[in-house]
């Protein structure tokens, strides 16, 4: 049996670290400390964790502020309410003033699952990527989590992290190193390629296996940078494979599907399918649930990859 | 008690920076004259009797802070920055013009003096709680001002701002409402009613004064007695008049963005010139 790992208890660590080794760091939270993991930081870190109460608006202009007076704020709270209801706010007050804001969008995609589409966060990355200045990251496991959180840290500048709530393998070993904008290849093949991201790069790699039983080399790049891009990496799939299947818990608009189209149709024109979850609200049913209910599995992917293969190669 | 020789040179800072704005907005033919010149008397007393800035070293970290949360009244603070030394005079002339500086809306990481990029109503007032809490962080003594105007008060995201400074106990925190009484398309208490405005703010754990926001000496006089209450964030509700200092423009609702014809910046200079208020 794999083991799963809830990205957030990474993140949290890796929090923690980071604050004992700058006196800048702190937490802007809205009223969600246990969500967030981060009861842990707020005892060891008194005064340090800054709760604004159920405030999106407030929890992120006070980091902006914060940031002002020369601290190291990471915003921890449910990406929904983070981005849908602070949007104005990480346009204006971040990425506008350029101000040196960690927003970290905790529990991402379909992970509240049973309580519906309010809670569920499948458009972050189609608002969050399409504002200037704002580097935006989507940690596949706890070690990608830890090291694109020290990324965040070391670096000036706006930067949205989606932290996974859903359990997920790990996909890196020890030895990875995460380097923002640039693609990790974790399969190499020559007839498609598959793109994802986050708490779905598994399931990439598990079709790529069901693929090689076809007799179809898939390869794989996990996409933790959506903004910037990639392109080269893509750029090499589409000249090198000919086909690409992007996967992602997210809507198929605007999210990495988007991202990836709008280098290959402007540059290097191949087919593609884009899997992630139609234009819908979802219904009732768990995070895992709904991944088999929307295919956003091994075996939608594999049928996506079958299908581009079946229309014969680009000339 | 106030200095009345400091008060006279703070009243023809004023008259210069305000002719200064008119001009500009003449000369661009955009921009918010009505709130600018409502404005004008607070900016002034707080960049040249108050602010602990230097305009040599605009990112001094002990700096005070000053927020403008009613950004589109740029062009007062772009003449009241330039005038104090944070950018040349002739800089003014480039207002709104391709590739200048000096946007609509002040931009922090173009213009020196500006602390965060404002525009959008309701995001000043929090980013400036942050500072605050910030300051407090660290044990430092600088202070935090912010300046919005009335009708931004509608915008909930103050509400959230108001609260939590009253709950840090943002005793460093200063909030100056510019009470003109007007907003875009007609008067607040007709478009969205803020009165009682100073029981509000009590009622969200603030010391309130209020104050004419036009009379550079009692301004003085309350910021001089900041903090209000030690423990509490301090609340100026500021009353003034959109369009101070030109007659044909005060308490008009039309002179929110309304740009003066050739006539009327002619007549408004002369107004100006000979400090008529």
């Amino acid at each position: 049996m794999t083991t799963l790992y809830d990205c957030r208890d990474a993140f949290a660590r890796t929090l923690e670290a980071i604050a004992l080794e700058d006196p800048r760091a702190c937490i802007v939270a809205n009223d969600s400390i246990g969500s967030s993991k981060v009861g842990d930081f707020a005892k060891r870190f008194p005064g340090r964790l800054i709760n604004v109460g159920i405030a999106e608006q407030n929890m992120v202009g006070v980091a902006a502020g914060l940031a002002n007076a020369g601290k190291l704020p990471f915003v921890c709270a449910a990406s929904c309410f983070l981005t849908g209801r602070a949007l104005e706010q990480i346009k204006a007050d971040v990425a506008y003033s350029d101000a040196n804001v960690k927003l970290c969008g905790m529990s991402p995609g379909m992970a509240y699952g049973e309580l519906g589409p309010t809670h569920h966060s499948i458009e972050d990355l189609a608002w969050t990527r399409a504002i200037a200045n704002l580097t935006v990251i989507v940690p596949a496991d706890p070690i990608e989590t830890a090291q694109a959180l020290r990324f965040a840290a070391a670096h000036y500048g706006p930067v949205f992290l989606r932290v996974s709530r859903m359990g997920v393998p790990a996909v890196h070993d020890s030895g990875y190193q995460f380097a923002v904008g640039q693609a990790a290849l974790l399969r190499t093949g020559s007839d498609v390629t598959i793109i994802a991201n986050g708490t779905v790069v598994s399931r990439a790699l598990d079709a790529a296996v069901l693929l090689a039983a076809d007799g179809i080399s898939a390869r794989v790049l996990n996409m933790a940078t959506v903004r910037p891009i990639d392109r080269e990496a893509i750029l090499a799939a589409a000249r090198e494979t000919g086909r690409i299947v992007t996967v992602e818990e997210h809507t198929i608009y605007g999210g990495l599907g988007g991202a990836v189209a709008e280098v290959v149709s402007t540059a290097y024109p191949v087919p593609m399918r884009i899997i992630g979850v139609p234009g819908v609200f979802a219904p009732t049913g768990s995070a895992s649930w709904l991944l088999e209910y929307f295919g956003i599995t091994a075996a939608g992917i594999r049928a996506a990859a079958l299908e581009l293969v079946r229309m014969g190669r680009a000339a | 008690m106030v200095d009345t020789v400091q008060v006279d040179k703070l009243q023809q800072l004023a008259a210069t920076i305000r002719r200064h704005d008119l001009t500009m907005v003449h000369r661009a033919r955009l921009g918010h004259i009505g709130g600018e010149l409502s404005a004008i008397d607070i900016l002034t007393t707080l960049y040249f009797a108050v602010l602990n800035v230097d305009p040599s070293r605009p990112d001094w970290p002990d700096r005070d802070r000053f927020i403008l949360s009613k950004g589109h009244a740029a062009a007062a603070l772009y003449t009241t920055l330039a005038v104090a030394g944070f950018m040349p005079i002739e800089e003014l002339a480039t207002f709104m013009q391709p590739l200048s500086r000096l946007n609509g809306h002040p931009n922090r990481t173009k213009v020196p003096g500006v602390e965060t990029n404002t525009g959008p109503l309701g995001h000043g007032f929090p980013v400036a709680v942050g500072c605050a809490i910030g300051a407090k962080l660290s044990n430092a003594t600088w202070r935090t001002f912010v300046l919005t105007g009335d009708g931004e008060l509608q915008e909930g995201s103050n509400w959230e701002a108001a609260m939590a400074a009253a709950h840090y106990r943002l005793d460093n925190l200063t909030l100056i409402v510019d009470r003109n009484r007007l907003q875009q398309g007609d008067l607040t208490e007709r478009t969205m009613g803020l009165d009682p405005l100073g029981d509000k703010f009590r009622a969200f754990g603030w010391y309130v004064r209020e104050v004419d926001g036009h009379d550079h000496g009692a301004l003085l006089d309350l910021f001089q007695s900041l903090p209000f209450n030690p423990g509490q964030p301090s609340c100026i509700i500021a009353n003034t008049h959109k369009g101070q200092g030109v007659s044909f423009m005060r308490d008009q609702v039309a002179w929110h963005h309304k740009v003066p014809n050739d006539e009327e910046y002619a007549l408004a200079l002369s107004e100006l010139e000979r400090g008529e208020d």
